[in-house]
């Protein structure tokens, strides 16, 4: 593999006034035209890192680590301005809540126009082209009426393709997904995801895959990288560790998908226990609370990660290389 | 949109026709004779009865409220007491130096509240923001009378800057503009302070919402999300405030216009007040309700076009 797209080392982030850190010593790597699922239950970090890829946290946050884009560090070398250039031209991201992500009061096409506002020494005629070739990329119909509504006037579905659009006139280096389905009902998810599924084919650079939903990995995604409360857990490619879980986490994550259950019953199996508090955290192994496999060494000691192979790991005191 | 608006302007008309026979009554229930007040005091009865019989104050108050819309539509204010001059021909003399006075007011307010609105709510909860909260909120307690006698003693007695009476000669641009500068600043001041902090929350709140995230995302500066792309929503509720302040505004103009003995719709009012003349006062009411659902209306239509929403909504 050639240089990584993205590459954390150590990464930990706290926010500001908050009590401990949201995500601590995360490392992996995103390669050129890889797509990485990240997994998590709600308040693993996700967003956090989705953030902090885009170089958007809440000002004073600290950040300890390195996050590469491309080589260079984003908190390291670069200023805000820097960071700002990178974003909307080689850094691009799909937010979660079709519904609020655009501007009420402007319609699609003038706000698809501003968001390629980095290309805008291209002639209007052939910007506008741009977008209505986009707009029939990601299925939208009649992409001329739709650039004279508003986002009021549209469902869920076709805002999170007009939100797929704008990432794609970024043509960014790197998109950022952050459970761009969520807000959505099931058909219209499985639209999304396929629409997702060909944009990923024409980007020349890597794919970052939010979710909560293993399934989704499974179809989407060449690498995973399973968080649990701002910790890295396991990470590998989709096949080895969907096909091979080492960590209990993971395949307490894999018992619970729906789609994994083979004998349909009425009550979908649930991880016992709720993840700790930011200030809550036990000593040892993060997942010890909730962990069916944990023994005494877990209580006192968090596991290190254990390397599984090239760009494969998991942290926890069962595993063995 | 255009239901939208058509619905707003019957509203204004409702609006306009219920106050008008509010004040009509208010007035017209004020203690005091009008026919001995225009008359003087050594006129007989018979002259009284006369003069009632001419004005139709003889008949039942509702023929007369009656009477006294049918005339207004047909732009007939009635007749002034003293002068004998129609009312209308006073009115819409001095119409346009109010609504001049009231329109610069809240210009040069707007020009100098919203800036600071908007650099305070770019810097929430630093000194600049703190500072610009104090003055706001000082400002906003003064009453326009009071910033005009201290503006009149201070920049047109004492320091002789700017003329202490009167609106300028007619025809003469620059001598007008001269005297309208203090009755303007007087009736601005409060409102500086009014429109900054409507404004900074205003800001703080839109800049909360998701979509300016998205422009960030995109890697649009800070800057130009604030003043091209928040502003426009966020000064929407502002508007709307400042529609229904209007009145407020008016009712200072008033005052402003007698401590400047400016001519105007407010001292023709407060005069036709002192000398019971009702035909007057209430030509020169009638009109001050007129400019101000003429306003609101005008606060509306912009509203809508700001945000196609309200207008859908209707
Ligand atoms: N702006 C913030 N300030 C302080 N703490 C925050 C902030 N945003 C998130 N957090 C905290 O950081 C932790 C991680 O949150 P994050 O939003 O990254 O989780 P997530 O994995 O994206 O969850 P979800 O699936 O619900 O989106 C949580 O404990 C959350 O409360
Ligand atoms: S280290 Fe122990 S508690 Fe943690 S996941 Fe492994 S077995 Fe469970
Ligand atoms: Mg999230």
């Amino acid at each position: 593999m050639s240089a990584p797209v993205l590459a954390l080392d150590n990464v930990s982030i706290r926010y500001p006034s908050a009590p401990a850190a949201a995500v601590r010593n995360v490392s992996f790597e995103v390669g050129t035209g890889e797509t990485l699922g990240i997994v998590g239950e709600s308040g693993s970090g996700k967003s956090t890192l989705a953030a902090a890829m885009m170089g958007l946290l809440p000002r004073g946050s600290c950040v300890t680590g390195s996050l590469r884009f491309e080589g260079r560090d984003l908190f390291g070398q670069m200023t805000e301005r820097d960071l700002r250039q990178l974003r909307g031209r080689d850094i691009a991201t799909i937010a979660q809540d079709p519904f609020t992500a655009l501007n009420p009061v402007m319609k699609i096409g003038r706000q698809l126009d501003i968001f390629q506002h980095w290309y805008h020494d291209r002639p209007r005629a052939e910007r506008k082209a741009r977008i209505l070739e986009m707009l029939e990329q990601v299925r939208l119909s009649d992409p001329d009426v739709r650039m004279q509504q508003y986002p009021h006037q549209l469902s869920g579905g076709i805002l999170q393709r007009v939100s797929i659009a704008a990432a794609l006139l970024a043509e960014p280096k790197l998109l950022i997904a952050d459970e761009p389905t969520t807000a959505l009902d099931a058909t219209t998810e499985a639209q999304i995801l396929g629409i997702m599924a060909e944009a990923k084919e024409t980007l020349r650079g890597a794919t970052v895959f939010i979710t909560h939903d293993m399934s989704v990995v499974e179809r989407l995604c060449d690498r995973i990288a399973v968080l649990y409360a701002g910790e890295l857990v396991e990470t590998g490619t989709v096949a080895e560790v969907l096909g091979n879980p080492q960590h209990p986490y993971t395949k307490a994550l894999l018992e619970c998908d729906p789609a994994r259950i083979e004998e349909p019953t009425s009550e979908l199996p649930t991880i016992g226990g709720t993840v700790p508090a930011l200030d809550d955290r036990p000593a040892g192994c993060i997942f010890e609370p909730r962990c069916p496999s944990a023994v005494a060494r877990c209580r006192a000691e968090a596991p290190l990660r254990h390397d599984l192979g090239p760009r494969r790991s998991a942290a926890c005191h069962l595993v063995t290389p | 949109m255009t239901t939208y608006l058509l619905r707003r302007f019957a509203l204004g008309l409702c609006v306009l026709i219920v106050s008008m026979l509010l004040l009509f009554v208010l007035i017209y229930a004020v203690p005091g004779d009008p026919a001995a007040i225009a008359l003087g005091p050594r006129a007989s009865e018979a002259q009284k009865a006369f003069f009632r019989e001419q004005m139709g104050l003889d008949q039942p108050l509702a023929m007369q409220a009656a009477s006294f819309l049918w005339n207004l539509l047909h732009g007939d204010f009635g007749t002034d007491i003293l002068s004998q001059r129609p009312v209308a021909d006073l009115v819409f003399a001095a119409l346009p130096r109010t609504v001049t006075l009231a329109v610069v007011g809240v210009i040069w307010a707007a020009a100098i509240g919203t800036p600071l609105g908007i650099w305070a709510a770019l810097r929430p909860n630093t000194f600049i923001d703190w500072l610009i909260g104090v003055i706001s909120t000082s400002v906003v307690a003064l009453p326009a009378f009071l910033m005009a006698i201290y503006a009149l003693i201070l920049f047109a007695v004492m320091l002789n800057w700017f003329p202490a009476i009167g609106a300028g000669e007619p025809g003469d641009l620059l001598d007008q503009l001269h005297h309208l500068a203090l009755p303007a600043f007087a009736i601005g001041v409060a409102w500086v302070g009014y429109i900054a902090r409507l404004v900074r929350v205003s800001m703080l709140e839109t800049l909360a919402q998701p979509h300016v995230r998205t422009y960030r995302s995109f890697g649009v500066s800070d800057l130009r999300i604030a003043l091209r792309y928040v502003l426009p929503i966020a000064v929407v509720p502002v508007i709307s405030v400042l529609g229904v302040g209007i009145g407020n505004l008016l009712s200072g103009a008033v005052l402003v216009e007698v401590v400047f003995s400016r001519p105007g719709l407010g001292s023709l009012a407060y005069d036709a007040v002192l000398s019971r003349n009702f035909p007057v006062l209430l030509g020169a009411v009638v009109v001050t309700t007129g400019l101000y659902v003429l306003a609101n209306f005008l606060a509306d239509a912009l509203i809508a076009y700001l945000d196609p929403r309200l207008a859908e909504k209707g």
